[in-house]
């Protein structure tokens, strides 16, 4: 409740920036548009707005639904095998060294105009923070932990698949949540980039539209759409992380 | 209360003794000790104390089977597969697995197995580290006394002959770990037990035989002699005293 609150306090503060800004350098309307100008444009524009946040959200919960089972599933890889480590971690490096943005237009030139090359890049990008932040907490698991295991399965058959399905992975679930958490703040940009090299649908489309059309208060509009969704979806995940995860304690809870 | 009969008791009842024989271990190019042999009586306290970096814990991992080195470990007569498969291993700190109640983590061994778990004994033994009403509690609501009570249990739990114990009250206050001490010598009382510890006073009062590590090489490994008399034995004896100088000349001046 008191999250809600700030989030409001937070909220309230930058629409009276924005509007300080706006009365106090006289700036013209079709620069920069008022607050009230946006909610109206929003409100008469609900439609239209709501069916191509339908599109981008989409995408974006495609993207989630491939990327972090993906980023999971080549986290563990690397981890239980040397041999793929050594194959896969300068593919990893070389992949996350590059702009993933330049995939973009290729994607669009495979795939098409449609939902595919969106939901591959939203893919691609969600993929490496859950890769990165899994394996590094799978390689972190209290060694500890991992010799009281071993001791108690000796003579076990099967012990180390044991051993990494309810010592390391379990382990592992805090630094893969915060893997999701910043998956899930990247999602929009994934969503937005992938449409901006080319679509016939989605917010990120529509603001490109607006944008050359000189509708900004139609861009902000579409821009408040995508960033309260986006919070919304954000806030939801950490949410169910934290109930699937009550004994990870952090700061943030702690102040509850 | 009567512990409940073990696994690794010979049909007369007298646990046999471990025998380690020319144990030596090098990890890297470094070695780490060589040619230690020592014999852990049967049913009885071993204590090992040494200087911290001696080796101490890499012995007792060499015995749990954690890491590979040469040598041989017996047990009685018969020649054993290395590593010994009857031990229970207790560690540095609790290694209590967060994500899981007290009760649960009493269970660990079954639970790591796939065994059936015996709830019945596990919250017997709960109860008899004092801990009766917490079995559904996660770790991170005890406090360190308690958590190390609920690994005393997990030990237990494990019903092997030989307990290996790695400086496992290191991490609490000096009362807690008086009290653990008690604990420990009451309801472990007929295990084949080597306690790895820093502190000569917890040798004193639980060792049945102390043995100090020095250096890395068998000359450097001094069995001294012990005060008859009940365990735990009382630091105010004259006999705790002398040894408890003794101890401290020997842990001061190597070789002394």
């Amino acid at each position: 409740m008191r999250g809600l609150l700030y989030g409001t306090i937070s909220f309230l503060l930058i629409v009276l920036i924005w509007w300080a800004i706006k009365l106090g350098t006289g700036t013209p309307d079709f620069i920069l548009p008022d607050p009230p100008g946006v909610a109206s444009a929003m409100w008469l524009n609900a439609e239209m707005l709501a069916r191509h946040a339908v599109v981008t959200f989409s995408e974006i919960l495609l993207g989630l639904l491939f990327g972090i089972p993906a980023g999971m599933a080549a986290a563990l890889i690397i981890f239980v095998s040397r041999w793929a480590r050594r194959i896969a971690q300068p593919i990893l490096l070389a992949t996350q060294a590059t702009p993933v943005f330049v995939y973009a237009p290729l994607l669009v030139y495979w795939f098409g105009y449609g939902l595919t090359p969106k939901v591959i890049m939203a893919a691609i990008i969600m993929f490496f923070p859950v890769t990165g932040a899994f394996l590094d907490g799978l390689r972190r698991t209290d060694p500890g932990m991992v010799d009281l295991a071993r001791t108690m399965t000796r003579n076990v058959a099967g012990a180390r698949w044991l051993i990494l399905m309810r010592v390391n992975i379990p382990a592992a679930l805090p630094a893969l949540a915060s893997g999701i958490r910043v998956s899930v703040g990247l999602a929009a940009i994934a969503a937005v980039v992938g449409e901006w090299v080319g679509s016939s649908a989605g917010l990120g489309h529509k603001m490109l539209h607006f944008n050359a059309q000189a509708k900004v208060d139609l861009t902000f509009a579409a821009l408040a759409v995508l960033v309260f969704f986006s919070v919304l979806l954000w806030l939801l995940v950490d949410r169910l992380l934290r109930l699937a995860m009550p004994w990870q304690k952090d700061s943030a809870t702690e102040e509850e | 209360m009567p512990s409940p009969r073990h696994e690794g008791v010979s049909p007369c009842g007298e646990a046999d003794d471990v025998l380690l024989t020319n144990l030596t271990l090098s990890l890297g190019t470094t070695q780490i000790y060589r040619d230690i042999s020592l014999t852990l009586p049967g049913g009885r306290t071993t204590c090992l104390l040494g200087p911290s970096g001696v080796g101490k814990s890499s012995l007792l991992r060499q015995i749990a089977g954690l890491v590979t080195g040469d040598g041989q470990v017996s047990i009685g007569n018969q020649h054993r597969s290395n590593p010994l498969p009857q031990i229970a291993y207790m560690g540095q700190t609790d290694l209590l697995f967060p994500w899981l109640t007290a009760m649960e983590n009493v269970l660990l061994g079954a639970r790591l197995r796939r065994q059936k778990p015996d709830t019945e004994r596990a919250q017997q033994l709960l109860t008899s580290v004092g801990l009766p009403g917490v079995g559904q509690q996660r770790p991170d609501t005890l406090s360190g006394g308690m958590r190390q009570r609920v690994a005393l249990a997990r030990t237990m739990m494990e019903n092997r002959s030989i307990i290996l114990m790695d400086e496992p009250f290191s991490a609490v206050d000096a009362l807690t770990r008086r009290r653990l001490q008690d604990l420990t010598a009451d309801l472990l009382a007929d295990r084949t037990i080597l306690l790895v510890t820093h502190d000569p006073w917890e040798a004193i009062r639980l060792g049945h035989k102390i043995v100090v590590m020095s250096g890395p090489e068998a000359a450097d490994l001094h069995d001294l002699p012990v005060p008859s008399g009940e365990i735990p034995r009382s630091e105010h004896a004259e006999s705790s005293v002398s040894l408890h100088a003794a101890l401290l000349r020997h842990l001061m001046v190597p070789g002394a």
